[in-house]
């Protein structure tokens, strides 16, 4: 399991209800959320409207608010709620014993893989 | 029960049978045992071992032990004649060792060896140390076993204070018996919720406040660096802000970890656990391992009810008729008397999920339930949690909850009361004596009359009536009522805050005075959020009203801030970020110029603009870099120029009588002492002023929230204008003879709209809604102008703290830090750079 998972660190280093990013060399920034709800996810940073920066936006239940132009997009699907249309990519995570892992074939960029 | 045989028959018979030896004298391996006695009782001879000198007893009601409502007689669950009837032989106090596999044997501590054909772990799990220094003092221990309990009860008679690490569920039941038992009690928590695995923020809060009312002393976000000691035993807690609680006795409850040694050293397959298949038979077939040391389908357990689930799976294979144990859905309720609490499954909502929440303040209850495809999938309850059962009973055999869905939340009783299923029905069955509204005591009858009477919107009926009126509980009652007395004739209110709650703006500032609501997740509660952490709307507007309303007492929360004000820079369309520093009254030197030349080429500035508002703006600097230029930006003596924010902008200002053939007074002088007076202010918007020095106008002060025009013989002071979409001239407010008043005037204004205008009204919609007359009936008395400048002046006390400043010096440095990066060449390699 190790093999395909990367360590990204320990879960508090995410304050519940907000998000810190990953970033990757010649990849695409990754945003990690740490909802109320004790919750954990993985999205690449940019709204699927104007590319805003995920990270930046205010959590709440498992949605983030784009900062850029309110959009509601869903952590777990990566998707836009209510009438707006868009997807973003989601990385697959999980947390083991206290630290976050993500999905490496979904976190390294493709050329370099 | 087994048939009487006499015991020389039985002594035969035993000889006879399969030796099984289990490993663990808890809750698990005896009732594994208990199941497979219950299947088939002659088939196997049964030796158990177990480390503690005691018959087996229920560790969870260890608790109630320790608060003393129990006494250690009334939770033993098997007593020695259980063993003698049983024919078990018991080895207590004489822990098994070693497993020799090859010989199938055990070996105790003692040097006992006993043989096997079945082996059962059940070793349960080890208390989790965290492993500060000073954590081996006497006077340290955990909350795991009998032992235990009673070193913290000899503690407790000498009073004093106890330390309890950990606020999960065993942490918080070993601080309310401490806490009984008469210590001052501490609890440390390292989470900023209680109990964050079982709890959301809102259920963690009741439960915080709860405990704090009983006296506990509650630290959430603390983080344990040493555990101080006097002469080898504990004396005091010492947190990493540097934080130092007194303790007499401390208690480690973190959390536990499964006991896998003797399985790792006889060479098993262990994991986090002891690997199981679904007959809980561990890598080597002739040994079994079940409850907390077990690891099943990559999961493992620290709660009772799996353990029952894996036992009865482990005796109907062990007894030649497997079932498979497929994993288990978990549920926790608190022991602690007087606190009702109860979570289950998956409350962290998501994708195709829906929360059904309801809340009772005068009750203080918090229901919320999670359903996702019309099944049930989790469940918090607060205050009444005798629906807990029925809630965990549906969520297990994932029925389809279509049916009752509307009613779900209401509880057993109410669902699947026939009928009574749909609200509306519900209401409409309702006597006409029936109390809709507690606090006011209107029945349904009333309510019923006052709409037929022409009351036709929400607000009628309250003003009218008084139901709904004061606590709002009962507010969707009486919108039931509306609808069914009128159907569609109802008029629709005044619009709420959000969609999350049913009360309007005002309402909810008059509250939060009212009440002395302080916190965010408190007013949720109290005024009945329909959602379990409110939305992007709601969260900054409470948190402004909560600044606004409780200067220097209320801690501003970020995580309700939008992206601007969390990180005192504007946000660009590519992610970039603008820095502005503060410009006083539009006045710079060469010397700040310079600096801010220099911060422009070290950040790679990509555009210098000379902004509406008199201040240069810094374009395309990275979020990681902003700690870096403002530090080089407050070097230079400049601060934030707040120009992200929703506060005070600019004051922007012509160059009046010191220099202009026109000017009539100082208006750079006076636009200088407004910005100092007034800069760093939280505002229901943004909020921009301007000072002309002649009637010319040049600063453009008729556009702006608050200008000023000077004239030969004083001040006129205009208000509510704006230069944006909808472009609206000022209202002149009054006139005034000097820069003092002026200055007075300007902070009553303000505070005027800090404490009126709902969150995102700028002051032109605000006074074209509260009317200019009301604005001029405030400010009229001197008196009252003084107490709203003196409010505005208190609450600058705490905001005029360069935030800039805050940051370059460490605060919140998570902001602006990337957590990690990769790099895929030494990912390749497996490596990882923080």
């Amino acid at each position: 399991m190790i093999g395909d998972w990367l360590d990204i660190g320990p879960v508090d280093q995410i304050a519940p209800g907000t998000a810190r990013t990953l970033a990757v060399q010649g990849g695409e920034e990754i945003a990690i959320f740490h909802t109320l709800d004790h919750t954990f996810h993985a999205l690449v940073n940019r709204c699927p409207h104007k590319r805003g920066p995920l990270s930046q936006g205010i959590v709440h239940g498992s949605v983030v608010t784009c900062p850029l132009h309110n959009w509601q997009i869903s952590l777990r699907s990566g998707e836009a709620q209510g009438d707006d249309k868009g997807c973003v990519p989601v990385v697959p995570l999980r947390v083991d014993a206290g630290r976050i892992y993500l999905l490496r074939e979904a976190v390294i960029p493709h050329k370099a893989a | 029960m087994n048939a009487p045989i006499t015991l020389d028959a039985r002594t035969e018979d035993l000889a006879t049978r399969e030796r099984l030896v289990v490993i663990g004298n808890g809750m698990a391996g005896c009732r594994a045992v208990e199941e497979i006695l219950a299947r088939d009782p002659a088939r196997y001879a049964i030796t158990i071992f177990g480390a503690e000198p005691r018959v087996n007893y229920n560790r969870i009601m260890l608790s109630p032990v320790l608060a003393g409502e129990k006494s250690f007689a009334d939770i033993v669950i098997n007593d020695e004649a259980w063993y003698a009837d049983n024919a078990i032989t018991l080895v207590a106090g004489d822990p098994v060792e070693s497993i020799d596999r090859a010989t199938q044997t055990v070996i105790a501590r003692s040097g006992r060896v006993e043989p096997y054909d079945r082996l059962l772990i059940a070793t349960g799990s080890d208390p989790f140390i965290i492993p500060v220094p000073g954590a081996d003092l006497a006077g340290v221990v955990t909350f795991r076993d009998l032992d235990d309990v009673e070193k913290m009860l000899a503690a407790a008679g000498q009073g004093g204070n106890a330390v309890v690490i950990g606020g999960g569920l065993l942490g918080l039941e070993a601080a309310h018996g401490l806490s009984l038992r008469g210590m001052n009690v501490t609890v440390i928590h390292l989470m900023p919720t209680l109990m964050e695995r079982q709890l959301d923020e809102a259920a963690g809060y009741l439960l915080k406040s709860e405990l704090e009312a009983r006296g506990q002393t509650i630290l959430t976000g603390a983080d344990t660096q040493e555990i101080l000691g006097c002469d080898g035993h504990v004396a005091a807690v010492r947190l990493k802000d540097g934080r130092e609680i007194a303790a007499d006795i401390v208690v480690m409850a973190v959390g536990i970890r499964p006991a896998t040694a003797l399985a790792r050293r006889a060479g098993l397959d262990v994991e986090r656990g002891i690997l199981v298949d679904d007959d809980m038979v561990t890598s080597d077939p002739a040994i079994l391992a079940v409850g907390e040391c077990v690891q099943h389908r990559g999961a493992c357990y620290g709660l009772v009810a799996p353990l029952w689930d894996m036992c009865r799976s482990l005796a109907d294979a062990a007894t030649g008729t497997p079932s498979g144990y497929a994993g288990s859905v978990t549920s926790t309720k608190l022991k602690v008397s007087g606190i009702d609490l109860f979570s289950a499954g998956d409350f962290s909502g998501g994708e195709g999920t829906e929360d059904i929440v309801m809340r009772d303040a005068a009750r203080g209850l918090y229901k919320r339930v999670v359903v996702r495809d019309n099944r049930l999938v989790g469940a918090v309850l607060y205050g009444d949690t005798a629906d807990g059962n029925w809630y965990f009973d549906l969520l297990r055999k994932g029925e389809d909850i279509g049916p009752i869905r509307e009613a779900l939340i209401f509880g057993q009783a109410f669902a699947q009361g026939g009928a009574l299923a749909d609200p509306s029905a519900a209401v409409a069955a309702l006597s006409d004596e029936a109390e809709v509204c507690g606090c006011n005591g209107v029945s349904k009858g009333k309510v019923v009359a006052t709409i037929k009477a022409g009351a036709c919107s929400l607000d009628a009926v309250r003003s009218q009536c008084k139901a709904s009126a004061s606590c709002g509980s009962c507010t969707g009652l009486v919108e039931s009522l509306l609808a069914l007395t009128l159907g569609d004739g109802v008029a629709s209110g005044p619009r709420t805050l959000c969609k999350c709650t049913s009360f309007t703006h005002d309402d909810v500032r008059r509250l939060i005075l009212e009440r002395q609501l302080k916190a965010i997740p408190q007013i949720m509660q109290e005024l009945h959020w329909s959602t379990p952490d409110g939305c992007a709307s709601c969260r900054p507007a409470l948190n402004y009203y909560l600044l606004c309303a409780w200067p220097g007492e209320y801690v501003d929360d970020q995580r309700s801030r939008f992206v601007n004000e969390r990180l005192h820079a504007n946000i660009q369309k590519d992610g970039t970020y603008s820095v502005v520093p503060r410009m006083w009254g539009g006045v710079t030197t060469p010397d700040e110029l310079r600096a801010i030349a220099d911060a422009a080429d070290k950040y790679g500035a990509r555009m210098v603009k000379v902004t509406g508002g008199q201040r240069i703006d810094l374009f395309g600097i990275h979020k990681q870099d902003l700690p870096a230029i403002w530090g080089d930006l407050n070097a230079a003596g400049m601060v934030s120029g707040h120009a992200y924010g929703k506060s005070l902008r600019t004051v922007k200002t012509c160059v009046g009588s010191e220099w202009c053939r026109f000017g009539t007074q100082d208006s750079t002088g006076l636009g200088i002492a407004i910005e100092r007076m007034s800069w760093g202010s939280w505002m229901p918007h943004k909020f921009k002023i301007a000072v002309s020095g002649c009637p010319r106008n040049c600063a453009e002060a008729t556009i702006k929230d608050f200008g000023v025009v000077c004239v030969d013989s004083g001040y006129e002071l205009h208000v509510g204008g704006n230069g944006g979409i909808k472009v609206r001239a000022t209202d002149l407010l009054c006139k005034v003879g000097t820069e003092e008043e002026a200055l007075e005037m300007c902070a009553a204004f303000i505070q005027l709209y800090r404490e009126q205008a709902h969150y995102l009204e700028r002051t032109a919609p605000w006074i074209e809604r509260v009317g200019l007359d009301h604005v001029k009936v405030a400010l009229d008395e001197p008196e009252a102008v003084r107490a709203l400048a003196a409010r505005f002046r208190f609450s600058q006390l705490f905001m005029q703290d360069d935030p800039w400043a805050k940051r370059v010096a460490g605060e919140h440095a998570d902001l602006h830090q990337h957590i990690a990066e990769v790099r895929p060449l030494q990912v390749a390699n497996k490596e990882f750079a923080q």
